[in-house]
């Protein structure tokens, strides 16, 4: 019973186990899908470069993620458009 | 011109990477300008040790071979100003690089640092090559069990073909209730066999599983016994004389014989 609360009072503290555990399944989810957090950042910024020309983009809403489903990976955006700028 | 440390041991497991971030990060807390380099091409880990893993853009393989700067590569660590992190591929193979190229970055590193600190991937064959080509100087980490011990003898001489003379011993995990009940070699035993200077002692403890699931190196934590190891550590590799830390039996019985004053202090 105590190692029962003791354990749950932990669990709720962020415990340092929990905290490997989500640092590693981010880690491997780059590490599988070959791609650096950093790239990835990199990507998300030249993606909103690019757009940018283009449209109005919500980029504090801009999703970009790696998705693995079997043995295919996806790149996932969610970009939040605004407005369609106008050709001059 | 800085100096250049690769940490290494043969043997897998025994404590590398966190031997290197440790030593690293407490040179840095000293004041020194450090730059660590992760050489465990294809299984990188010194990036997760250090909590630095998300910040990785590039690696050295690409500084190596053109795909970006020095510095691009560079990830400056989130706690302290003066301790840089130069991430290994991990999606490459050793022979990506060779010994020249290494000894080449080293070189640059070395220019700009006090201190660059080299973590050596397992093993005898090209990475470990790569690692050791550009040092000064070699620490290798030996556990206190039959198999680290045979393999750091064995790159003692590996290193002596490197030219790489005089390396330091490290002593990790030792666990002291074991010890004095004769179930686990001495300091001493180690040292008789190995034939190497003694740079330091570190115990057997659960502190630094804890600061590596946080990616927190146990030098920055002041009650960690192996984290105060790693500080007394440091303080030698610059020159300073401590004595080594008589090493507390946190056992029942250890602190009870402390209690009656029979055990040792």
């Amino acid at each position: 019973m105590l190692d029962f609360l003791a354990r749950l009072l932990k669990s709720s503290d962020n415990s340092s186990k929990d905290k490997a555990k989500e640092r590693l399944r981010l880690v491997l989810v780059h590490d599988r899908a070959l791609l650096s957090p950093g790239l990835l950042e990199s990507l998300k910024e030249e993606l909103i470069q690019v757009l940018s020309k283009y449209m109005d983009i919500d980029e504090q809403a801009l999703e970009v993620n790696l998705d693995k489903s079997d043995d295919s990976v996806a790149l996932i955006a969610n970009i939040p458009v605004r407005n369609v700028k106008r050709r001059h | 011109m800085g100096k250049s440390i690769v940490i290494t041991s043969g043997k897998g497991g025994v404590g590398k990477t966190t031997t290197t971030a440790n030593i690293g990060t407490g040179l840095a807390q000293l004041g020194r300008k450090v730059c660590l380099v992760d050489a465990d091409i294809g299984l990188r880990n010194l990036d997760v040790v250090m909590g630095l893993e998300n910040r990785i853009v590039y690696d050295l393989v690409d500084v190596i071979e053109g795909h970006c700067r020095l510095r691009q590569a560079m990830i400056k660590d989130k706690r302290m100003e003066n301790l840089y992190l130069l991430p290994a591929a991990q999606t490459r193979e050793k022979d990506a690089i060779n010994p020249v190229q290494m000894q080449e970055l080293i070189t640059q590193l070395k220019e700009e640092f006090e201190y660059v600190i080299v973590d050596c991937p397992a093993g005898i064959e090209q990475g470990f090559k790569n690692a050791t080509a550009g040092a000064d100087l070699a620490i290798i980490v030996s556990t206190p069990e039959v198999s680290a011990v045979r393999d750091a003898d064995r790159i003692v001489g590996l290193l002596e073909a490197q030219e790489l003379y005089d390396p330091k011993l490290i002593i990790n995990r030792i666990r002291p209730e074991m010890v004095r009940k004769g179930d686990m070699m001495t300091i001493q035993d180690m040292i008789d066999i190995l034939a190497i200077p003694l740079l330091g002692v570190v115990p057997d403890d659960e502190s630094i599983i804890i600061s590596t699931n946080r990616g927190e190196p146990a030098v920055m934590d002041k009650k960690s016994q192996s984290g105060q190891a790693f500080r007394n550590i440091v303080r030698r590799l610059e020159g300073a004389e401590i004595p080594f830390l008589e090493l507390d039996d946190n056992s029942v019985v250890g602190r009870l014989m402390r209690m009656i004053g029979v055990g040792k202090r």
